[in-house]
């Protein structure tokens, strides 16, 4: 009993939810329980994932269920935004109002002194490097600036539990990093992340789990290890390898166990290799490297394991159907 | 049994708590708002609307032939009259604080949901019912500040033309000081009731336009009515308050004035009313800005 109730006050809980707008669905029969670390809320554009979000933080309420998000009921914003922060997907700001202002004021609103609403400003301001530019109007910033500084907006009032919708949407490949650093360092700090995207392989190295959502449903949930295992056997890793002498190469990893399949891709610069020992083929890979002298330009997981079993998953080669 | 002292004590500290936390957090959305009302592109028309009067009536004290201010110093009577029922009540009144306290009032929350900006207030750690209060109290405060200064200025150019020793005795020793007054109550009072009236319009409508210019027509027939109906107006009771009597004309039916003291707590009665449906609507209201 103790500790059911200790759980309840760690979890978010999704109790047979459904949400219908008019005629259109938008989840159906959600049960779901998140608990503390990183959450990865991942399915390809329409599968419901902003739906579930705005459920959660009572943006919109569900037709048919109940959510309850450590204990509170997201009808009770008083309570509930004491906990929570959400990064939503609009990108629309109040009008006329500067980065720092646009934080600060919303601080205020909170409930904050003016005092304690400016440091938890400049605080969050930091913490996604726009301090220089936290003086000049919203409406002056690149789209990747507008969604830093939201992030702050969603995290300034350091709640314990944040919900972000598609953070990483339009940042370039340097301010990704960073936000995926800033993540992983307020996962650290003990917070309650579920982030969602629509790009497994963007998301799933920094996840303690993955929920996999298509078309309303929620397909499969669980950590990442515990998916990777299960899912090795029938579908193996792919990766593309881009070189200068392929065919030699292809021939001297196909003598591996480890390699079931290589194939030359047509422009004969690189190949393509499926394996179900990803470790033993990079080693292997390096072997090669070293003796022969090969010159290797890229090498990517075409779709690693996760990918592999989202595919499997949602049916198709990801994100076609919505 | 102290255990259940302790809890109440508990309670009551934590009711009180709440009262001073939402007292903040109005303050809040007054600062955000009213600077956002005042200074925002939307604010524009609403300086305009809130000149005219003011610049009619200083074009008609300047003008000092007949018809302006020769006619308001020979007949200070009848060119009260004129103002009380075209200026004020025809144009300030039915005109400007009308269509001003609609353009401020229904974009409190429309003009958010416009802007895809509400989100942000639904996400704070704040009551929904706090945010009504606080957005009617800033479009209070704007309108307010801005129709009171236009009967003011209009009120001040009536005297103005008039010339400066008659007005000191008629403002002073006479009834002018407690009819100003009246003028700047009534426009006041207008402010609460309609702007709690459009607030709400602009919470339950798409698009607000269709119900607002119902309500005008309904405000504008208010004379022709039945007595009854007559009392079911903003209109009805502002009128009752004038400091000078205004015919309604002579289809006008006719409805014995409501005394001050019904009129008013009757608008504030009223005026919760609407606050309260507000506050019931707030509640259930959903963010799908996409399909607006
Ligand atoms: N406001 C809305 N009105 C009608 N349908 C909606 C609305 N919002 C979302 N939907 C529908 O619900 C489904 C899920 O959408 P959404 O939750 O936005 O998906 P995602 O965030 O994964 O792209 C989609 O089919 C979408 O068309
Ligand atoms: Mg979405």
């Amino acid at each position: 009993m103790e500790s059911q109730i200790s759980n309840l006050k760690s979890e978010i809980v999704f109790e047979d939810v459904s949400k219908f707008y008019g005629e259109i669905l938008g989840v159906n029969r959600v049960n779901l329980t998140i608990a503390p670390g990183i959450t990865s809320l991942v399915g390809p554009n329409g599968s419901g994932k902003t739906t579930l979000m705005n459920l959660m933080t009572g943006l919109i309420q569900p037709t048919r269920g109940r959510i309850s998000i450590l204990g509170i009921e997201p009808s009770d914003p008083q309570e509930l935004f004491r906990k929570v922060g959400y990064c939503g997907q609009f990108d629309s700001f109040p009008k006329g109002m500067t980065g720092y202002e646009f934080v600060k004021s919303f601080l205020s609103v909170h409930g904050l002194s003016n005092k304690e609403a400016e440091e938890k400003a400049w605080r969050a301001i930091e913490r996604v490097d726009l301090i220089d530019a936290a003086h000049r109007k919203v409406a002056a910033y690149s789209k990747g600036m507008r969604q830093r500084i939201r992030l702050a907006q969603s995290i300034a009032h350091e709640p314990a539990v944040m919900i972000l919708d598609e953070p990483l949407n339009g940042l370039d490949p340097m301010a990704r990093a960073e936000t995926i650093r800033l993540f992983r360092q307020l996962a650290q700090e003990g917070q309650h992340l579920i982030v969602s995207s629509h790009i497994l392989h963007e998301v799933d190295k920094m996840s303690d789990r993955v929920v996999l959502i298509n078309n309303g449903y929620i397909l499969a949930e669980g950590g990442v290890m515990g998916v990777r295992e299960e899912k090795m056997e029938e579908h193996p890793m792919q990766i593309t390898i881009r070189c200068d002498r392929p065919q030699e190469f292809a021939a001297r990893v196909f003598a591996s166990d480890s390699v079931v399949e290589a194939a030359l891709h047509e422009d004969r610069q690189g190949l393509f290799i499926k394996t179900r020992n990803a470790d033993a083929f990079y080693q292997l890979l390096n072997r090669v490297v070293v003796e022969n002298g090969m010159n290797i330009e890229s090498v990517s997981p075409v779709d690693d394991d996760l990918n592999a079993v989202y595919h499997y998953l949602i049916g198709s080669n990801g994100g076609g159907q919505s | 049994m102290s255990a259940a002292v302790e809890v109440q004590a508990v309670k009551s500290a934590q009711a009180g708590h709440d009262w001073s936390l939402w007292m903040r957090q109005i303050r809040a959305i007054l600062r955000i708002e009213v600077r956002k009302n005042f200074w925002g592109r939307r604010a524009l028309l609403i300086y305009l609307l809130a000149a005219i009067p003011v610049l009619l009536t200083f074009l008609l004290s300047i003008i000092d032939n007949e018809g302006g201010g020769a006619d308001i110093r020979r007949n200070w009577a009848s060119a009260q009259e004129a103002f009380a029922a075209i200026i004020y009540n025809g144009l300030i009144l039915r005109t400007v604080v009308y269509f001003g306290c609609a353009w401020i009032f229904m974009n409190l929350f429309r003009g958010e949901v416009v802007d895809k900006s509400l989100h942000y207030y639904f996400l704070c750690s704040l009551r929904r019912e706090v945010l009504v209060a606080g957005k009617y109290i800033s479009g209070l405060v704007v309108s307010v500040v801005l129709f009171t200064l236009t009967t003011g200025g209009s009120l001040f150019f009536l005297y103005y033309a008039r010339g400066y020793p008659a007005n000191v005795n008629y403002l002073f020793d006479g009834p002018g000081l407690t009819q100003c007054l009246a003028y700047a109550g009534i426009t006041i009072l207008a402010c609460v009731g309609y702007g709690a009236v459009f607030m709400v319009i602009g919470l339950f409508f798409r698009n607000p336009i269709i119900p607002a210019l119902l309500a005008y027509g309904w405000e504008w027939v208010n004379f022709l009515l039945p007595p009854l109906l007559k009392k079911i107006s903003i209109i009805h009771y502002l009128h009752s308050l004038s400091p000078i009597p205004v015919s309604e004309g002579p289809l006008a039916t006719v409805v014995d004035p409501t005394p001050a003291w019904i009129s008013v707590p009757s608008m504030i009665i009223f005026t919760a009313i609407v606050l309260f449906l507000a506050s019931i609507r707030i509640r259930k209201m959903e963010i799908r800005y996409g399909n607006e």
